[in-house]
């Protein structure tokens, strides 16, 4: 085994890492707050505040 | 508008009544430039050469100046716009405000069509090119796999742990793959001595006449595509009046710039048969310096390129996709913005999956073709939406960022290039060109017929805009 299979083991395992990182954090974030919470974001808000688009 | 608090810790001070969760507003100018050259800088390091290909080295370089105009059309136009309906989604958001939920859902899947194509081919790519490296160290029958998993996995991890880091991190490597074209041109035309420049003897007339031009339009993109990918940070930048047209405009010069000087060194020193099919045309232009220090720097340019391309198309695709689950466009659930890190985690959950089976599955062309139709079906109607920006809201009854100059005259030209463009394509990729008509004229059906009733029609127009002139 050379030092590029090794590395290819390091990519495997690598991408698993980011992979169940992501997936554990998604599914405690879910479990943590509720839809209403999470989806509140509403478009064009700055704007709403801080513009009157009038010249 | 008086009672919002914008020094509030626990509500994020955006909205009249305050929302909990909102995307971080942390980007300025310089995140927008990376974010813009960074998707489209591959580019410039492997497949505008196949307009070289196509039509030989001077269509190559009338590509490169019809796509110069081009973009340059886009890039006004996008700042325009953009910096005037400055939210997520980008032109799916301006399709939205100013023609209709029929064209916004057709642009934003282009959108995220040609986003999640490129990111697919940008990690085939990368993984290319680890081989190439194993290879020159004479390891032989490397698998690529890992790596393009590792590229896509590592670069949804970063999009997934906040934007600032992620457009820093996009900032940092273009800036480091457009310094090493800036270092091979000065190296290759002062620094070495004598140059190994050799124009005269490699230049040729134009070996298939003006239909090899024409024929290399359809390459020639490569020079700018993705340069419109900075109006997807309009609601993550502080100040998107200033930043998107500051960080596009400068974004399209940069590039400018960069295809101008990859086009003058790689002529110079590859003959055209070669050059037209070469994977990596500046790791190969560097690499015909006999420098070994050129060599590592474009490599490693090369690699940083892919990388930066890849992570520009996550951040600009989830943006699509959250804007048009957030509008019910698509199932709502796509809306969520993770509450610590201030990214639309679920959008970028959903497109990893989809990004694997392409990079994975999908032969590179294939993939690469349609995400340029996916733009240029973009580009197409971004003439239309600014001609009808500006008659229902003419200059002086809003507040723009930036007023492009010369209208309408950007717009026809885009329009105009772009009818070319597709006369270019159909001559290579015919086939390709009417599946993906079909596909979206499919989807639209099913759009109109279908998913519009889920659409909350009184909240899609969010800008405080006055009534448009003729309604």
């Amino acid at each position: 085994m050379d030092i590029w299979n090794i590395i290819e083991y390091a990519a495997w395992g690598l991408s698993a890492i980011f992979g169940l990182y992501i997936i554990f954090d998604w599914i405690k974030v879910d479990s943590t707050y509720s839809d209403e919470e999470l989806m509140s974001s509403r478009e064009g808000e700055l704007e709403a505040m801080t513009e009157d688009h009038t010249l | 508008m008086s009672e919002t608090d914008i020094t509030s810790k626990t509500m994020d001070g955006m909205g009249p009544g305050g929302t909990k969760i909102g995307l971080a507003r942390v980007l300025g100018p310089a995140h927008v430039w990376g974010l813009g050259v960074g998707i489209v800088l591959v580019g410039e390091y492997m497949g505008w050469n196949f307009s070289v290909g196509k039509g030989g080295a001077y269509a190559a370089l009338l590509a490169c100046w019809f796509a110069g105009i081009l973009y340059s059309c886009v890039a006004m136009i996008d700042s325009e716009v953009t910096s005037t309906v400055a939210a997520a989604g980008g032109q799916y958001t301006q399709a939205k405000h100013i023609v209709g939920p029929l064209m916004a859902f057709n642009v934003g899947l282009y959108l995220v069509f040609a986003y999640t194509m490129l990111e697919a081919a940008n990690a085939i790519t990368f993984g290319f090119l680890i081989d190439t490296v194993a290879g020159m160290t004479g390891h032989e029958g490397l698998d690529e796999r890992p790596f393009i998993i590792l590229a896509i996995m590592f670069l949804a991890w970063l999009n997934y742990r906040g934007v600032l880091a992620t457009l820093t991190f996009s900032l940092i490597i273009t800036a480091f793959a457009f310094v090493a074209i800036i270092v091979l041109f000065l190296s290759t035309t002062v620094f070495l001595g004598e140059s190994p420049l050799r124009h005269t003897e490699l230049m040729t007339d134009l070996p298939y006449g003006w239909l090899g031009v024409l024929a290399a339009m359809h390459f020639g993109l490569w020079y700018y595509l993705g340069i419109e990918g900075t109006c997807q940070a309009a609601e993550e930048v502080r100040s998107p009046a200033r930043s998107l047209p500051f960080g596009t405009l400068a974004g399209i010069m940069t590039l400018l710039i960069a295809a101008s000087l990859t086009w003058y060194v790689c002529v110079g020193l590859m003959p055209w048969e070669y050059l037209g099919q070469a994977g990596v045309p500046l790791f190969d232009a560097a690499r015909m310096t006999g420098s070994m220090g050129l060599m590592v720097l474009l490599g490693i340019g090369t690699m940083f390129a892919t990388l930066a391309s890849a992570n520009g198309c996550i951040n600009d695709a989830s943006r699509a996709w959250f804007a048009m689950g957030r509008d019910h466009y698509l199932p709502d659930w796509f809306g969520a913005v993770h509450p610590r890190f201030q990214t639309p985690y679920r959008a970028i959950i959903f497109l990893v999956p989809i990004a694997l089976i392409f990079a994975l599955g999908a032969p590179l062309d294939q993939v690469i073709t349609f995400s340029i139709l996916s733009g240029l079906l973009e580009y197409t109607f971004m003439p239309l939406n600014v001609i009808l920006f500006r008659r229902k809201w003419p200059l002086n009854t809003i507040k723009r960022g930036y007023e492009h100059p010369f209208h309408p005259i950007p717009a026809i030209v885009l329009l105009t290039l772009c009818g070319i463009t597709f006369f270019a394509v159909f001559l290579g990729y015919g086939s390709q060109l009417v599946a993906m008509l079909s596909f979206y004229i499919v989807v639209s059906l099913w759009f109109h017929f279908w998913r519009y009733r889920f659409v909350r029609r009184a909240a899609q127009f969010t800008m405080p805009w006055p009534r448009p002139q003729g309604y």
